[in-house]
């Protein structure tokens, strides 16, 4: 029976299949032809694949991903805590972002190119809409991508990027300020930073200060990752922090949740392409050899160090890496993106151990250590090995001899690291103020799932 | 009645159950267990923080006997659980009060 169910099926497809793609040809062809006033948007069906490919995989590396990674690093008593602030913020900046937040960071300039403006709120012009009576959706620039998508796509780095910063405060802010934090700054924060750095005329992205940023080294990692030491500096440790045990509490998670977001960032990083194309190719290339190569070194560190190779090293080689090569991925190589991995992996062990300890702040899950430090250092990097052969005619780094691209990349991350701090810094001012920071003593012993949640990770039954 | 509560390690659990169904041994009731005593604990490292472990996992059996069985079974468990290697656990025992089967309500010896 499944055999002829599966012949049927099949003589129906190829009946269908010339017939569908003689439509989509006529489809393409006739607003030239027939010299219509509004011309049915010019949609290229391979891009438009690989950008809702990408846009569902960025989405997973902030739940499963993140939640899994973060979720095995805390206590027990707080796995739902972590999970719920990814699954959550999923929810709130999803909203954010198509009722105000694509506007304010891809819209045209306002306020002298500080912010994007009104042109998209509401979605205003990126959904559907009638051509000379035939539905379909406008088209993002000259992409070929629906512009909705383009929008969505964007949305996944929205979510994601306050969500990296919640390693910070683990297991002791209070959920209602960790929701309003998270939206004032992706707001306040997160949108011009965006807009400066990716929208056409953003000073960071063309101009005098041009600095490369393909997938979001200064907007998604710089920006979370300093704001994620002042949470931490802020907030204050945990209590117990130093003189109690504080184990991670199920390090598969954390292994399975480093593997969906490996996998997740070919979305992050080859989805910034906007196109099923060379620079997709490249990026996906030097992407997976940068993470590789973070694990190869963060564990090699320790195995030099301590003697043994840990799981969690290894992990976080890997974001270390990833987080690395983001700026990077359009305008280097593959075999650069090996070096900016082995960089990233040796780097940030330093950063998460012997730093974290000297200064003695509380990043509890390595926000600041892996995604400030790591983007920082990708973001130069990018300044070291950018190539034309990878990012066309007039790219060239350090090893060119361009300086001046190498100044620029650091001004990019002095202004991403200042703007950050400084809204951040204002932000939590602001909301400590209305709500408070931190759950209460009681609370953060009991721990956030029962005292915010009203709910436990573990049910024994 | 005793009962003996034997503290072992987790890779004899399997040795001590089949030596005790050998001899007759009816029931038991096996759990998840942590503490120390002469073995040390071991260090954990995570992204540099470095912890010691006192409480190490061991595998805890109750088994209820009638008088005459305690020598048996101690013997089995000492034999089927012994490495040689400080941490291979201790037996406690204590007398027992009484037994009772939920489902019948019978109680004492025969109950066990």
């Amino acid at each position: 029976m499944n055999r002829i169910a599966a012949l049927v099926v099949c003589t129906v497809l190829s009946c269908l299949s010339p017939s569908l793609l003689d439509a989509g040809i006529e489809e393409t062809v006739s607003p030239q032809s027939a010299d219509v006033a509004v011309p049915l948007p010019q949609i290229d069906a391979a891009h438009t694949t690989w950008m809702l490919v990408s846009s569902a995989l960025v989405l997973m590396m902030t739940a499963p991903g993140l939640a899994l990674f973060y979720g095995g690093l805390v206590r027990k008593k707080n796995i739902l805590g972590v999970m719920m602030q990814c699954i959550f913020l999923m929810g709130v900046m999803s909203v954010v972002w198509a009722l105000w937040g694509f506007s304010l960071a891809f819209g045209t300039d306002v306020l002298g190119g500080f912010v994007g403006g009104n042109d998209y709120f509401l979605m205003d012009g990126l959904l559907m809409q009638l051509y000379e009576g035939e539905p379909a959706a406008p088209v993002w620039g000259e992409t070929g991508v629906p512009a909705m998508i383009f929008m969505v796509f964007q949305g996944m780095f929205f979510i994601i990027t306050p969500a990296l910063i919640c390693g910070a405060y683990a297991e002791r802010m209070k959920f209602s300020s960790m929701v309003l934090f998270s939206v004032l700054w992706g707001t306040v924060v997160y949108c011009p930073l965006a807009h400066w750095v990716w929208s056409d005329n953003g000073w960071l992205f063309t101009g005098k200060y041009e600095a490369y940023d393909f997938a979001g080294g200064t907007v998604v990692h710089i920006s979370s990752g300093v704001s994620a030491l002042l949470c931490a500096i802020l907030l204050g440790p945990r209590i117990g922090f130093g003189s109690e045990p504080m184990p991670p509490h199920n390090l598969t998670y954390t292994c399975i949740g480093t593997a969906l977001l490996w996998v997740g960032w070919f979305g992050f990083n080859a989805g910034s392409a906007v196109g099923a194309n060379s620079a997709a190719a490249n990026a996906f290339v030097a992407t997976h050899l940068a993470a590789a190569a973070g694990v190869v070194a963060w564990a090699g560190m320790e195995w030099l160090t301590r003697g043994k190779p840990s799981v969690l090293g290894a992990c976080s080689g890997a974001v270390a890496g990833l987080v690395c090569i983001t700026p990077a991925c359009g305008v280097v190589n593959p075999l650069s993106g090996i070096l900016l991995g082995l960089s990233a992996g040796v780097f940030c062990f330093y950063a998460c151990t012997t730093l974290k300890s000297k200064f003695g702040y509380d990043d509890s899950l390595d926000a600041f250590g892996v995604h400030g430090m790591g983007g920082a250092l990708g973001a130069l990097l990018t300044g070291v090995f950018a190539s034309s052969s990878v990012g066309g005619a007039g790219v060239s780094g350090l090893m060119d001899g361009n300086v001046d691209q190498f100044l620029n990349q650091v001004i990019s991350v002095v202004a991403a690291t200042v703007w950050a701090l400084v809204g951040s810094l204002v932000l939590l001012k602001v909301v400590d103020a209305m709500l408070g920071l931190r759950v209460s003593e009681d609370q953060e012993i009991q721990g956030l799932d029962l005292s915010q949640h009203g709910e436990e990770g573990y049910i024994f039954l | 009645m005793k009962k003996l509560e034997a503290i072992i390690r987790h890779f004899k659990l399997e040795d001590v159950k089949n030596g005790l169904s050998e001899a007759g041994i009816q029931g038991m009731t096996v759990s998840e267990v942590r503490g120390f005593g002469r073995q040390k604990g071991h260090k954990e490292t995570y992204r540099g923080a470095e912890y010691t472990v006192d409480f190490l996992p061991k595998v805890k059996i109750e088994v209820v006997v009638a008088d005459d069985l305690v020598e048996k079974v101690v013997e089995i468990i000492t034999n089927s659980a012994r490495t040689g290697q400080i941490g291979d656990g201790k037996i406690f025992i204590t007398a027992l009060a009484d037994v009772i089967r939920i489902r019948t309500g019978e109680t004492g010896a025969d109950a066990i």
